[in-house]
């Protein structure tokens, strides 16, 4: 398949499926509350989706006279932006991704981290107390997460001996890496709900007691874009977990590869919506101590017992 | 961390409890009997109005969206020549209902008041007004309130006693 067809193939994909994914997430999270969620329009309640995407462009696209204009207008797209450039190197099936870069996952760490731009400079440019304070605990949270999301995914390297994302799932024909690196995939799972801003990690957000944080003041379709921008970041890391952890396309040959790798990434937003259902947030302070204090001394020994068994199988004495 | 294992999993399990909503179209959820909804005006036995047009309602309207007009007929009964409740404002309370001293205003239990024009919401008496006794059957106040009115002089009434000769009550 020639590269422009991918592209588009994964861009269509992507920004058809991230509205679909507010009706998934609003009927999963009534079936976990003992209520029946959107099923009104359309079969199943599916013109939901259509129906909220139309609100949201009649919306009002108002930018506050005290806001800093340029930095506001900017924010909401360098969310989807750096989302959607992650997306480039995650490989949905032998052949069907973008570029297969040899350092693809270093380039998903780098543009997922850029993503805690689009809060800091939205929180910053809105000019409004609540929005900063989301934004200085988005820049909180994110050092405390990023350090130990990256050494959580070194383990799965140094046993592949590449950073290749195509290399990592060919790696697991024998075995999934969640059985040998299952502190990593744990650590990289609770990195990536951080990542993603997603309860109960939404401290930026925190709709209880910020109003809506770092997107307090954004309106219409802006509004939209960090939104859009928060689900794409949802199917972004369970797109990681799944091909980092659970073997990406692999699977039986009953089912063809790329809907096993679908599969398995639904059943990932699904847990992640699971967490929203049941979990309370923390204060951000307890997230940097359980960042600082546990994960990251945690992530540093599953790298170093890792390496020690990787050259003890190497050359044992 | 076993805590919050447990926690998802046993909100995951909330996925095969019985849904608590009530799909309001098709089904209805069963109202208390003294659910205050609509409110209307009740007839007395002989289908005439019970309302006297006291104002006793309005007055005790905390949000002032009653408003009548009392009148009388040829003879002496009195009613409301006109009786409009605005229910864009009204906010259910019930205290006309306590108010009234005949029985007439009543809340009933029908919620089911939508409009599409904020101007259909001022009900009008002939909108108001039921061929119904409602909660009070049997009730009819110009038979017990001690007054002359057609066809009934004082003391003529149920439970009414002769009035009382004053001559008599000299010392």
């Amino acid at each position: 398949m020639s590269p422009a067809i991918i592209v588009v193939c994964v861009l269509g994909g992507l920004l058809l499926v991230a509205p679909g994914l507010i009706w998934v997430e609003r009927r999963l999270l009534a079936v976990w509350q003992d209520r029946y969620g959107p099923n009104r329009a359309g079969p199943l309640g599916l013109l939901v989706v259509l129906a909220d995407t139309l609100k949201l462009f009649f919306k009002e696209d108002w930018i506050p006279p005290f806001a800093d204009k340029k930095v506001f207008v900017m924010a909401p797209a360098i969310v989807v932006i750096t989302v959607l450039m992650s997306f480039v190197i995650v490989p949905f099936s032998p052949g069907f991704i973008v570029v297969d870069l040899n350092i693809g996952l270093l380039f998903f760490l780098a543009m997922s981290s850029m993503g805690a731009y689009s809060i800091i400079l939205g929180g910053w440019a809105s000019n409004n107390k609540y929005s900063l304070l989301g934004a200085m605990r988005g820049a909180a949270q994110m050092i405390s997460y990023e350090v130990f999301m990256g050494l959580s995914l070194m383990g799965v390297v140094l046993i592949t001996g590449s950073f290749s994302l195509h290399d990592i799932v060919e790696a697991q024909r024998n075995m999934w890496f969640v059985v040998p690196q299952f502190l990593g995939f744990v650590i990289f799972l609770i990195a990536g709900i951080a990542e993603t801003h997603r309860l109960p990690f939404d401290i930026p957000e925190a709709e209880s007691e910020l109003i809506a944080g770092f997107h307090s003041e954004y309106s219409g379709m802006k509004f939209g874009m960090f939104f859009v921008g928060e689900y794409i970041g949802i199917m972004l890391i369970s797109c990681m977990v799944t091909c980092l952890f659970f073997g990406g396309w692999l699977g039986p040959a009953f089912l063809p590869p790329i809907v096993w790798f679908i599969l398995k990434m639904f059943a990932f937003i699904a847990l992640f919506i699971l967490l929203r259902a049941s979990l309370p947030r923390p204060r951000y302070d307890q997230l940097m101590e359980f960042g600082w204090k546990i994960l990251l001394p945690l992530s540093l020994l599953n790298v170093m017992v890792t390496a020690a068994i990787i050259l003890w199988n190497e050359n044992p004495q | 961390m076993f805590s919050i294992i447990r926690t998802m999993w046993l909100t995951f399990l909330h996925m095969f409890h019985k849904r608590d909503t009530i799909q309001y179209p098709e089904e209805k959820a069963a109202l208390p009997a003294r659910w205050r909804g609509r409110i209307v005006l009740t007839r007395d036995p002989d289908m005439g109005e019970r309302c006297v047009g006291c104002y006793l309602c309005a007055a005790a309207c905390p949000v002032d969206c009653i408003s009548l007009q009392a009148t009388e007929d040829e003879h002496g009964r009195r009613y409301p020549a006109f009786f409009r409740i605005n229910f864009s404002r009204c906010i259910f309370c019930g205290y006309c209902e306590e108010a009234c001293p005949t029985y007439a205003i009543q809340l009933i239990p029908d919620f089911e008041m939508g409009e599409y024009v904020r101007q259909n919401l001022v009900y009008e008496k002939e909108d108001l007004l039921i061929n119904s006794q409602g909660k009070y059957p049997g009730y009819n106040y110009y038979k017990v309130a001690g007054l002359a009115i057609d066809g009934k002089s004082k003391g003529e009434g149920d439970n009414e006693l002769e009035p009382v000769d004053v001559h008599s009550l000299l010392p």
